[in-house]
C-alpha cells in the first residue's frame, strides 16, 4: 500500500493510518487511483511487456502458434515452441544479409550526424533571422518532414526510375547505352535511400536550430560585434556554444530515428536488390515477421533494443552530463 | 544584411538550390498525375501538353480511396484523443501530488522515450492478436497511444507544473477537488500544449506505415499508406496513376501543416529549450 506524505504534515512513523486517512480525505487517493492507472496499463501492455517478451522469445524457435513458446500444447504433448538457446543469435551473426542491414543502419547514423545535422545547422544559420524570404525558405525546407515516408519513398522511386525521371536525364546527359536504375543496382540502392533520408529529415533539425538561434539575445551578438567579432567568430564562439542544448536534442532524435528507418525502405527497394538495402527494421520485418519466425524476429529486436538503449545511456552519460555541468 | 557581396550571392544560390531539390520532385509528382504515361517518360519534370484529369478523377471517384482516408482519419483522431486524455491525466497526477513511488513510476514511463519501438514489433503483434483486436483499428490505435505516453506525459508534466499553485489553493477553498480542477482549470489553461502534442501525434499516426502493415490484413480496414503501396503494386508501370494517388494524399498533409504550423514550431522549441 502506498502511503502518501502530504507536504506540510509529515506523518509520524506510528501514524501511518492517519496519513492514509488524510490522503484519502483530501481526494489524493482518488486522483491516484483514477488518473494514473490507464496510462500505466496502456504503457505496460503495449510497450513494456512486448519489449520484455522479445527477450523471452528470442531463445525459441516458434511460429507464433499458441499463447507462448513455453506453454504446454495438450494436443501434441509438448511445448508450442522449441528451446534453441542462442541459436537465433548465432544465425544472425552468420547471416550476410544481417551484416549488410547492420552496416546500412550504421551508415544512416553516420550520414545523419555528419551530413544531415551540419547541413541543417548551416541552413538554420542562413535563415534564422526574421524576414519574408527566410520564412518562405523555412516553409519549403520543412515540407519534406511532414510528408509521409511512404509518399516520399514513392515520389523518389519515380525520380530514380531509369525510364522516367532524374536517372533518365542522367542517362541522356552521359549518353549511356542503357537506362540506369539506381534502386535496382546493388552499389547504388542504399546510397539513394541515404540521400532521401537527408532530404526528408534535415528540415526538422533545421527548425530545432532555428528555434534555438532565435532564443539567443540580440545584445550578446551586438556586444561581440562591437568587440570586433566577425561573422565566423560569432558562429564559432557564440551561436554554436549557445546552441548546444538544441544540438544535443537533435542528435538524440536523429540517432534514435536512424536506427529505426523502415517506412522509406519499403516503397523504394523493399530491401533489395539481393538484400543489399535492408536496415535492421526491414531485416526484422522480412526475415522475422513475414516468415513468422517469432524467436528469430525477437532476437533481431533484442539487438535493436540493445543498440538503442546503449546509445541512450551513452548519451545521458556524456552529452547530457556535459550540458548540465 | 543589406550589404551586397559575393557571400550574399553564394548564400542565396545555395538556398535556391536546396529549395529546387525539394520543389522539383514535388512539382513533378503533382504534374505527373496529369500526364499520359508516354509523356511522363519523355518529359518527367515539365508542364503537361494536355492536362489529363482522368487519373485524378478515377481515384477521387473510387469509394475504396475514401475508405482508406476515413480509416486513417479515424485511427489518427482516436489515437490523438487517447494520448491527450490518458497522458495529461497521468502527468496531472505527477504534477499535483507526491506519493510513495511517484518518482519510480514517472521514470518507468520515461523509459519509453529511449526505446526503439520497432524492436518489439513481433511480440506486440502477438499481444494484439491475443487480445483479439488484430485487423481492427484498435490494433493500431492502442499501441500508438501507448508509445505516445512517455513523450506526452513528459511535456504535460512540465507544462502543468508551471500553473501557479495558488490557483489550486484558491479553488480548493471553494470546495473544488483535484479531478474537478483538472477538467475545469488545468485542461482549459493547457490548450497550447494540448494542440502541440495533438499535432505531432496526429501527423505520426497519419503517416504511420509499419504498424498498420503488421496489424491490418483486410483491405476494408487499410489506412491510406497501405492503400498507396497497394495501388503502386497494382499499377507498377503506370507512374502517372501512382503520382496522382500520392498527390491527393499529400494535399491534406500540407494543408494541415500550414494550419498547425504554429504548434509544430512550439513543440520543437519546447524540446530544444528543455535540453
Amino acid at each position: 500500500m502506498s502511503v502518501a506524505v502530504s507536504d506540510k504534515h509529515h506523518a509520524a512513523a506510528h501514524d501511518r493510518f492517519g496519513a492514509l486517512r488524510r490522503f484519502a480525505r483530501s481526494g489524493q487517493l482518488r486522483l491516484l487511483l483514477v488518473f494514473l492507472p490507464p496510462a500505466l496499463l496502456l504503457f505496460t501492455v503495449f510497450v513494456m511487456l512486448p519489449m520484455l517478451n522479445a527477450s523471452f522469445f528470442s531463445p525459441y524457435k516458434w511460429s507464433g502458434y499458441g499463447p507462448a513458446p513455453w506453454a504446454f500444447n495438450v494436443d501434441t504433448g509438448r511445448e508450442f515452441g522449441d528451446w534453441v538457446g542462442l541459436r537465433n543469435f548465432r544465425q544472425l551473426a552468420g547471416h550476410a544479409a544481417f551484416a549488410t542491414a547492420a552496416g546500412n543502419t550504421a551508415k544512416i547514423v553516420l550520414v545523419s550526424l555528419l551530413i544531415q545535422l551540419p547541413l541543417a545547422l548551416a541552413l538554420a544559420l542562413m535563415i534564422y533571422q526574421k524576414s519574408y524570404a527566410n520564412t518562405v525558405f523555412r516553409l519549403i525546407f520543412f515540407v519534406p518532414y511532414i510528408l509521409a515516408e511512404v509518399a516520399t519513398g514513392l515520389i523518389w522511386s519515380f525520380v530514380f526510375d531509369g525510364n522516367f525521371g532524374l536517372s533518365r536525364t542522367v542517362t541522356d546527359v552521359l549518353q549511356l547505352e542503357e537506362a540506369f536504375f539506381p534502386l535496382g543496382d546493388k552499389a547504388w540502392a542504399f546510397n539513394a535511400i541515404l540521400a532521401v533520408i537527408v532530404w526528408k529529415y534535415f528540415g526538422f533539425h533545421m527548425m530545432i536550430y532555428i528555434a534555438g538561434l532565435q532564443g539567443i539575445s540580440r545584445d550578446l551578438i551586438d556586444a561581440a560585434v562591437v568587440d570586433g567579432a566577425r561573422t565566423f567568430d560569432l558562429i564559432r564562439y557564440i551561436k554554436i556554444p549557445l546552441l548546444a542544448p538544441a544540438i544535443a536534442i537533435s542528435v538524440f532524435y536523429s540517432v534514435l530515428g536512424a536506427i529505426q528507418v523502415f517506412d522509406l525502405v519499403m516503397p523504394m527497394t523493399a530491401g533489395g536488390p539481393s538484400n543489399s538495402s535492408h536496415t535492421l527494421v526491414s531485416y526484422l520485418y522480412n526475415f522475422g515477421f513475414i516468415r513468422l519466425r517469432v524467436g528469430f524476429g525477437s532476437a533481431v529486436g533484442v539487438v535493436l533494443f540493445v543498440v538503442g538503449i546503449t546509445f541512450a545511456f551513452a548519451y545521458r552519460a556524456t552529452i547530457q552530463r556535459r550540458l548540465a555541468a | 544584411m543589406s550589404r551586397f557581396g559575393w557571400g550574399a550571392v553564394a548564400r542565396v544560390s545555395f538556398l535556391v538550390l536546396v529549395s529546387a531539390l525539394i520543389v522539383v520532385p514535388l512539382a513533378a509528382t503533382v504534374l505527373g498525375g496529369f500526364k499520359s504515361a508516354g509523356e511522363l517518360r519523355v518529359e518527367p519534370f515539365g508542364l503537361p501538353d494536355v492536362w489529363r484529369t482522368e487519373f485524378y478523377g478515377e481515384i477521387l471517384g473510387d469509394l475504396q480511396f475514401w475508405r482508406y482516408l476515413w480509416n486513417s482519419l479515424f485511427i489518427s483522431l482516436v489515437t490523438v484523443f487517447l494520448t491527450l486524455l490518458l497522458g495529461s491525466m497521468a502527468a496531472y497526477t505527477f504534477a499535483q501530488i507526491r506519493f510513495f513511488g511517484s518518482t519510480f513510476l514517472f521514470t518507468y514511463l520515461l523509459l519509453g522515450l529511449m526505446f526503439p519501438f520497432a524492436a518489439a514489433i513481433m511480440p506486440l503483434f502477438l499481444t494484439v492478436r491475443n487480445l483479439g483486436i488484430l485487423d481492427t483499428p484498435w490494433g493500431v490505435i492502442l499501441p500508438q497511444a501507448a508509445f505516445g505516453m512517455a513523450f506526452s506525459v513528459m511535456f504535460f508534466r512540465t507544462f502543468f507544473e508551471q500553473i501557479p499553485a495558488d490557483l489550486f489553493d484558491a479553488a480548493r477553498v471553494d470546495g473544488c477537488g483535484y479531478i474537478q480542477f483538472y477538467f475545469r482549470i488545468t485542461l482549459p489553461l493547457s490548450t497550447p500544449i494540448l494542440a502541440t502534442i495533438a499535432v505531432f501525434v496526429f501527423v505520426q499516426s497519419w503517416n504511420n506505415y509499419l504498424l498498420p502493415l503488421i496489424m491490418l490484413n483486410d483491405r476494408a480496414g487499410y489506412t491510406w499508406t497501405l492503400g498507396a503501396m497497394d495501388y503502386r503494386g497494382e499499377y507498377i508501370q503506370d507512374w502517372n496513376r501512382t503520382l496522382a494517388f500520392v498527390t491527393v494524399t499529400l494535399a491534406p498533409a500540407v494543408v494541415f501543416f500550414l494550419a498547425a504550423q504554429k504548434y509544430i514550431v512550439a513543440g520543437l522549441t519546447g524540446g530544444a529549450v528543455k535540453g
